[in-house]
């Protein structure tokens, strides 16, 4: 196996051939660290590469246990990127804001650790928009990250980083973090698979909080089973978060049937209604076909409230993080600005720390728990929060999942939205309302419109990920989308 | 949706943003624009439905009352850009510690 | 005050003293170096999550079932916003919408025996703040400490039922009573595990509409508390007496000027924009297990000084020992040995008290254990030695420690009650004695107590002074 060619491989690949002795750990994390070096001035993807002796180190370390005859679990040795906003000991974390600039948290979080106790080998943070507020990756204080597929779009966000690492091969897997589609969307811009895990799934220690009842880690791989084994690896209850589900975590490499006979899956009307573009329509028209052939039955079915999503959703998101960011103030980390009293220090640093859209998200957030505002907006939102959750729940009682387009849109321009906020939130009509039910939900590559990529969303009943991955593997492996890559003339 | 430039001043006020002025505006019309979308929940008829305030069943997660490690003194303050002798400095607080909350 | 009654609401801060802080495994004692007892929680740092001490939540059961509070079926955390150097998240974790425990009361029995009943209008679990430091610092500097932020802290407001400085400075004196003997926190002002902010605004008296309030802060002490309110309640008279407006305002009581003022950092009213915290979930609160809180309830202050009134202590004596709880588990071991309520309160209240304060000295440390002081109360409730003797041994008691037996022993100093042995005694003393034998028959009452004089110092003070006075008195009618 050539160097060349090892960056093609998923997870599954790349374990077998380990296995197999084929190759090394040291050969394989060699191999992405290279391409990443080498593309990465074209796409951006990364914020921080570690070097490459670091890396190597780490590898060797996994590669003379494995000679030593140490049990090894699957992703021992193999290269992995994370997300800028999850904390990593003695590493700086940005969360790509210049407020946390020189940021080195000094610990790991708790997703971290567990990739780590794994034996993976972290490649580098990767990019997205600050505090992971945005569709695009442009919002990112330290430039915006390109779509592989066309170098002049965006790759979609906040995990812009994490997706197209992973769709240039240069990371087989990555970690990011989905509060209104910042997994699953970017996965369909850059035709790779995400998950947005049940909330609780995953601990959310050490990510740094945007909407703390939104947020949740999960993982983008090149295909459904190494979703599943990066699931795997770090779901499941932690002390260090309440908000985490006590839940024993499956086998979802169980999940991995080829067959959906028995399946009942429905498509709610709402989620294909304007504003979803009539080619990505089409192609996940198709790909709801095909699950059809492969044994499902599908039909279509209503959520009465789900066209309120991106509404409350907006309301929701920047109020917890008007509250959740108010800890930026130049005291204890980050960098300060300003003279006089303590009320101009945090005022300028804070002014000067953050850029425009989370200043903006802080602003109506502030505004909608302020006094004579919280009922009608915060309070009212919630409230519709839960019309939503019971219209899930009410679908769920006859359906085993559902199905839609993941992002309404394929890739846009870069800058061609940045003018206009309403029609940078509008890219989250169909992701938002998992994050509001708190259900699970994956994006599968589906197709391509014009030569760029299309993702299916399948969203399930809470700890349902073992009937996503179903799905998810079984029209994966039907699908003429599979193994597909970016053609990147320029990238090779 | 119209917000004025001193609603923007008094919501950056609580919030410890400063917004320079000649940015007001641009400020103004961006959050009432957001606003009147957001008005759209006004038509949702919510009458006997309680707000969510946790997704999923969180059970009680209590910790026992066990004292563990904390950070060292250094480290605790590395991160400062302004740290002397183990405390952050920041510019004097006029009123005495009890002064807020 | 002509014609105007103070109304005065009073918001309590307690410490509670678990051993870790409320969302955190950091230690919460007192009196570390700056920022050692500190973690990305407590810190604030990106990303950390709180997580709530099972403790603390039994702490504050405990204290709102003390003051007779309904504990809720479910509470739950809200987040109050607002930015300060020391509140290292922007926000606290508080309790708004669904506090641990809403209603309950308080009896506050005044030194006359009246009665003020003060209704409790809720309990709530919260986080400390860090603290500045204004010592050790640049100039313009403060230097923030984030030891005690996180540190366990339950808030107790009272409804507006008191109404005079006194009054608060002994509801607060009651209140602390109560909390000190749930176990849940060591209640001193002085360290801060006490914290009394107050309400006050003054109304035409005999109406019940509430004038405008003002809230003052920073009152260390019980004894501030009743100045600062006295001196608040004469503003606010001399403000109305003049036809003015009270404003509506915080104030900093200062100790050193004996004043209030406005206080500086106010800007508009505080927006606090509660809202339920979302890394949080409800706590169910069983009934099983505010029952189990229940029956772990040590006997509290009302109880205790009922059983004393019972046992026939005075109300003042009951008073004294109930709001010194080591001090009545010492009366109460004394009493369990064998010894009647009042001998046992008179002699610890008066004369052990009375000697240790002279040394200096606390009960708790003194050499003289509760089974000591019975031992020797006993031996002169059974004649062995008298009252002046007694007092004599308890002096070296306090001094060496030591059994009263085996000291009345060594010094030879048992009450001599033997009747032949006094009778000589008497004898010798009249037969040198002459003049006043003479005194007394001719009428001087007084050489009577000359006489048993002569006798307890023939005898070193050992003899039964009951008996010499009958002996003396046969022989001299002889």
């Amino acid at each position: 196996m050539s160097q060349g060619e090892i960056w093609t491989l998923s997870l599954q690949a790349l374990r077998r051939l380990l296995a197999a002795g084929g190759t090394s750990s040291a050969e394989v994390c060699a191999a992405f660290w290279d391409r990443a070096a080498e593309l990465d001035r074209h796409l951006h993807a990364f914020l921080d590469l570690r070097p490459r002796t670091a890396v190597l180190a780490d590898a060797e370390a996994i590669d003379r246990q494995r000679a030593a005859g140490s049990a090894l679990g699957p992703l021992a040795g193999l290269p992995v990127a994370l997300k800028d906003n999850l904390s990593t000991a003695g590493w700086e974390t940005t969360c790509g804001s210049r407020i946390l600039r020189g940021y080195r948290p000094p610990y790991d979080a708790t997703v971290v650790s567990r990739l780590k106790a794994a034996g993976m080998v972290v490649l580098g943070k990767t990019n997205l928009d600050e505090f992971a507020m945005g569709s695009s990756t442009e919002h990112s204080a330290f430039g915006p990250t390109r779509n592989p597929w066309d170098l002049g779009r965006v790759p979609g966000g906040s995990s812009g980083g994490s997706a197209a690492a992973v769709a240039a091969g240069m990371a087989p897997a990555s970690l990011g973090s989905d509060t209104g589609g910042s997994i699953r969307q970017p996965a369909a811009l850059c035709g790779v698979v995400g998950l947005k895990p049940t909330y609780g799934r995953v601990s959310r220690y050490g990510l740094v909080a945007f909407a703390s009842s939104l947020d949740q880690v999960g993982p983008f791989g090149r295909e459904v089973a190494d979703v599943a084994m990066m699931l795997g690896a770090i779901a499941g209850p932690d002390p260090h978060d309440a908000t985490s589900a006590r839940v024993a975590v499956p086998d979802y490499s169980e999940a991995l049937v080829p067959d959906l006979s028995g399946l009942r899956i429905g498509a709610p009307r709402e989620l294909f209604g304007e504003g979803v573009d009539e080619d990505v329509r089409a192609s996940v028209a198709a790909a709801i076909d095909l699950l059809g052939e492969l044994g499902a039955s599908v039909s279509e079915c209503s959520l009465p409230h789900v066209g309120y999503s991106l509404d409350a959703y907006y309301v929701i998101a920047p109020a917890e993080c008007s509250s959740n960011l108010a800890r930026y103030d130049g005291v204890r980390f980050g960098p300060r600005a300003g003279h006089g009293d303590y009320v101009a220090q945090f005022s300028a640093t804070r002014g000067e720390g953050f850029g425009p859209e989370v200043k903006r998200r802080i602003m109506l957030g502030t505004y909608a728990l302020s006094a004579g505002y919280y009922d009608a907006y915060y309070d009212r939102a919630q409230r519709v929060r839960t019309l939503i959750r019971r219209d899930f729940q009410e679908a769920f009682q006859r359906f085993d999942a559902l199905v839609a387009p993941t992002s309404p849109t394929v890739a846009f321009p870069l800058g061609s939205r940045l003018e206009d906020p309403l029609a940078m939130y509008a890219a989250d009509i169909c992701s938002v309302p998992a994050n509001l039910a708190g259900l699970p939900a994956l994006s599968v590559p589906c197709g391509l419109s014009n030569g760029l990529p299309v993702g299916l969303q399948v969203i399930g009943p809470a700890f349902g990920e073992m009937t996503l991955l179903r799905i998810g593997a079984a029209f994966e492996q039907s699908s003429d989308f599979h193994g597909r890559r970016p053609p990147m003339a320029v990238l090779g | 949706m119209a917000i004025s430039a001193a609603e923007v001043r008094h919501v950056a006020a609580l919030c410890r943003l400063a917004v320079p002025t000649e940015q007001e505006g641009a400020l103004a019309a961006d959050l009432g624009r957001i606003l009147e979308h957001v008005q759209r929940l006004q038509a949702c008829d919510v009458a006997g439905v309680p707000p969510t305030s946790h997704v999923g069943e969180l059970g009680d997660t209590l910790r026992e009352d066990e004292v563990r490690p904390s950070l060292a003194q250094d480290a605790a303050v590395a991160n400062s850009a302004a740290a002397r002798a183990g405390l952050f400095l920041v510019p004097r607080v006029v009123d005495d510690e009890a002064a807020q909350g | 005050m002509p014609g105007f009654e103070p109304v005065i609401g009073l918001e309590v801060h307690v410490e509670l003293r678990t051993r870790s802080k409320m969302f955190c495994g950091c230690s919460a004692d007192f009196g570390a170096p700056p920022n050692t007892h500190v973690c990305p929680v407590c810190l604030g740092l990106p990303g950390a999550l709180p997580v709530v001490n099972r403790q603390a939540v039994v702490y504050a059961m405990r204290a709102a079932l003390a003051l007779h509070g309904n504990i809720a079926e479910e509470t739950s955390f809200d987040r109050k916003n607002y930015h300060y150097p020391d509140l290292a998240k922007g926000y606290q974790i508080s309790q708004y919408q669904h506090p641990i425990s809403t209603g309950g009361h308080l009896d506050v029995v005044r030194p006359d025996g009246s009665v003020l009943h003060v209704r409790l209008r809720r309990l709530h679990m919260e986080e400390d703040t860090g603290k500045s430091l204004h010592e050790g610092v640049p100039a313009g500097s403060s230097g923030v400490d984030f030891n005690r932020a996180g540190v366990p802290l339950i808030e107790i407001v009272m409804e507006a039922d008191v109404h005079s400085p006194e009054d608060a400075r002994l509801t607060l004196q009651t209140l602390r009573t109560v909390v000190l003997y749930t176990g849940v926190s060591d209640v001193r002002m002085e360290e801060g595990s006490l914290r009394c902010d107050a309400n006050v605004s003054l109304r035409p008296e005999g109406t019940t509409a509430f004038g405008t309030l003002v809230e003052i802060k920073n009152m260390n002490s019980f004894r501030s508390v009743q100045r600062a309110l006295e001196y608040e309640v004469t503003r606010q008279s001399g403000i109305l007496g003049e036809g003015g407006r009270v404003a509506r305002e915080t104030r900093h009581w200062d100790e050193r000027r004996g004043i209030t003022f406005s206080s500086r950092s106010k800007e508009e009213a505080d927006d606090y924009r509660y809202f339920p915290e979302p890394d949080l979930g409800a706590l169910k609160v069983e009934r099983a297990w505010v029952a189990a809180v229940a029956a772990t309830m040590p006997e509290l202050p009302e109880s205790r000084r009922e059983r004393y009134v019972g046992a026939g202590l005075s109300a003042y004596d009951a008073g004294v020992l109930v709001e010194d709880p080591p001090l009545a588990d010492y009366f109460d071991a004394v009493v369990a040995a064998g010894v009647a309520a009042r001998s046992a309160c008179s002699w610890l209240t008066v004369e052990l008290l009375g000697r240790l304060n002279g040394r200096g000295e606390a009960i708790g440390g003194s050499k003289v254990g509760p089974e000591a002081l019975a031992a020797l109360i006993r031996l002169i409730e059974q004649g062995t030695i008298s009252a002046k003797i007694g007092k004599d041994v308890l002096d070296a008691m306090v001094a060496e420690g030591g059994d009263p037996e085996a000291i009345v022993r060594a010094r030879g100093l048992t009450q001599i009650s033997d009747e032949g042995a006094l009778a000589q005694a008497v004898r010798d003393v009249l037969g040198a004695n002459a003049t006043v034998v003479a005194d007394f028959k001719s009428g001087k009452d007084k050489a009577f107590g000359f006489l048993v004089g002569q006798v307890m110092k023939a005898t070193r003070g050992q003899a039964n002074p009951g008996l010499v006075n009958t002996i003396l008195r046969k022989e001299l009618e002889s």
